[in-house]
């Protein structure tokens, strides 16, 4: 008896399907089908670019299927809408340095996690308003289901992309931000989220459950990104890139769209295996990267090495003649090379040395740079090939071994021997490379401070290691002046 | 009953999500983050109903407000990702890098 009313309801759907809502869901299914297409050519870097085009196309396919919709009936604020954020959009992209890629990404989140929201508040909006003949559609606990959920983790994304933004930024300190009794603030806040949640599919027209929801959400997350520190935003940007792919599909769910459903479903996955894949890079199991981070507030580790230690230094004369006369050297880049701008200088000096006969490698951690794979992005952009780089630690490691020079410029955690030696360290566990086997390591940093997870770093005390003061772009370029008078004095 | 059906649609395209992703390689990781987030913009299929439908002034501002968001995160997402990978053109071993 029950089934009978659903059954006529599906009945009519269908029948009522117009060629205009034929041409609507096809549009769609091209556009999902796109989307998919245009991820599996991530596999494969030569023809990423294409695929990824593709997408774009599948985009605008969806955008059209959508303008046809039946209960469109101004077109004026869309396409303003469409305009304007065309007009912030572009130069955006167009002018965002490589480096600060990853804050970007958090911040172009906050945009999609912030429209998200506001669909989720208007659907919620549009439920109560009397139709022409003063029927209220009302919303049914699924539904509000779907928008709760929508605008839960949409709020919670918004703000802690801007977090995570301000804080990749240096707007806000890298530092964990933390205060007492943050942990039962969290949860309490947590509490009282699923409460309003609960409230709502009970009871779908509680206007106050919702909009509490909303709130809290915007105020979680930056909560929940305030103690973490600057080290750790590359996995709590990728986790917002699964909330915000949650958001999208539950915005589908509430209004009934595959093709929203299918792409938030695949953003949610993808950032859900790199948040998982970055957690193991950096020895942290899962839970510790949801729950873990966001409430232990970390001891200050590096304020408890007072002894005074001085590691030696080199000079770029002497240095410069070690690497002319190498004939293996293994480049480990950080973050410190990119912020520093010397990517290019970096080629220049690998070009020098491969003309002296030297091979060089670049050995890139998976959490170097400030998210997985952002070295590489850097690198490729100074035009360096991508077969001179080893991504994998273990094949780095086995080179490094027979190299005669390790260079590591502007990195620090991914190379410090804590993180095999030492059980206390929080980097304890790691995979990191063993710059030490190489006959000489030079390390090239800015200061004598530690590193962005404030850890100190043995490796700089080490028998064979030689530091290089100063700004990695000018070291390098003091390396190449000085290798390149080598040619002239001889 | 529909409610059903968008769960089949979810859980699949997640299984779909999960095989492609797990083969993308460290290399192309950061592009990736950006191309999803490229394609979390289809938001905009949701804002565009909320900005052009009728259900009164507030509605039709954050309407409004959607599409712009949702636009900017379209266009920029693509176009970054677009940037990023015309780096990747080089064939792995090749010597001689371009530029």
């Amino acid at each position: 008896m029950i089934v009978l009313p659903m059954l006529q309801e599906v009945a009519q759907a269908t029948t009522a399907m117009s060629t205009r809502d034929l041409i609507i869901q096809l549009s769609y299914l091209i556009a999902s089908i796109l989307f998919i297409l245009g991820l599996r050519s991530l596999t494969r870097p030569n023809d990423a670019r294409l695929g990824m085009q593709q997408a774009a196309g599948g985009m605008l396919f969806a955008v059209i299927g959508t303008l046809l919709n039946s209960n469109i009936i101004t077109y004026q604020w869309i396409v303003i809408g469409l305009v304007v954020g065309a007009a912030i959009g572009y130069p955006m992209a167009m002018r965002i340095p490589m480096t600060a890629m990853p804050q970007f990404i958090a911040f172009s989140h906050a945009f999609g996690a912030m429209a998200a929201t506001l669909v989720g508040i208007v659907e919620y909006r549009a439920a109560w308003v009397p139709d022409a003949a003063g029927a209220v559609a009302g919303l049914s606990g699924g539904r509000a289901a779907a928008l709760g959920f929508e605008v839960l983790f949409g709020a919670l994304t918004v703000t802690g992309s801007l977090m995570a933004f301000g804080k990749l930024q240096e707007l806000i300190t890298g530092r964990p931000i933390t205060f007492k009794g943050q942990n039962a603030v969290n949860l309490t806040l947590i509490a009282v989220a699923f409460g309003s949640f609960a409230m709502l599919i009970i009871h779908p027209d509680s206007a106050v459950a919702f909009y509490m929801m909303v709130g809290l959400a915007l105020f979680l997350g930056i909560s929940m990104v305030l103690p973490i520190g600057g080290g750790d935003m590359p996995v709590v940007v990728s986790l917002l890139n699964s909330y915000a792919g949650l958001a999208a599909s539950a915005t589908g769910f509430a209004i009934g769209n595959n093709v929203l459903i299918i792409a938030g479903a695949l953003e949610g996955a993808s950032g859900f295996i790199l948040s998982l894949l970055m957690s193991k890079a950096m020895n942290r199991s899962f839970a510790n990267v949801i729950f873990g981070a966001f409430g232990s507030a970390p001891a200050s580790t590096g304020a408890k090495s007072g002894e005074a230690r001085e590691a030696k230094t080199i000079t770029p004369e002497d240095a410069a003649v070690q690497l002319a006369y190498a004939s293996s050297v293994v480049i480990i880049p950080g973050y410190g090379m990119a912020v520093a701008q010397a990517q290019h200088t970096v080629r220049e000096l690998m070009e020098l040395i491969n003309k002296k006969g030297g091979e060089v490698k670049f050995a890139i951690h998976p959490v170097a740079g400030r998210m997985p794979g952002h070295l590489n992005v850097i690198l490729s952009e100074a035009g360096i090939d991508y077969g001179a780089l080893l991504t994998d630690v273990d094949d780095a490691n086995r080179v490094l071994q027979t190299a005669d020079v390790a260079m590591v410029i502007g990195a620090n955690d991914i190379v410090n021997p804590d993180a095999e030696e030492d059980k206390s360290s929080p980097l304890f566990g790691m995979p990191i490379f063993r710059p030490w086997t190489a006959k000489t390591v030079f390390v090239i940093k800015r200061g004598k401070g530690t590193g962005f997870s404030g850890v100190e770093n043995p490796l700089f005390f080490r028998d064979n290691t030689l530091m290089l003061y100063g700004d990695a772009k000018g070291v390098i370029g003091s390396l190449i002046k000085e290798i390149k008078a080598l040619d002239e004095g001889h | 009953m529909i409610q059903i059906f968008q769960l089949y649609v979810f859980i699949l395209a997640g299984f779909i999500g999960f095989i492609i992703i797990q083969r993308v390689p460290p290399l192309l990781h950061t592009p990736l983050m950006s191309a999803t987030n490229a394609i979390s913009g289809i938001s905009l299929v949701g804002a565009i109903v909320a900005a052009g439908g009728q259900y009164g002034r507030l509605s039709t501002v954050l309407g409004f407000l959607a599409v712009v968001c949702a636009a900017t995160n379209v266009v920029a997402g693509f176009l970054i990702t677009d940037r990023m990978l015309a780096m990747f053109k080089g064939k792995p071993g090749a010597p001689g890098a371009k530029k």
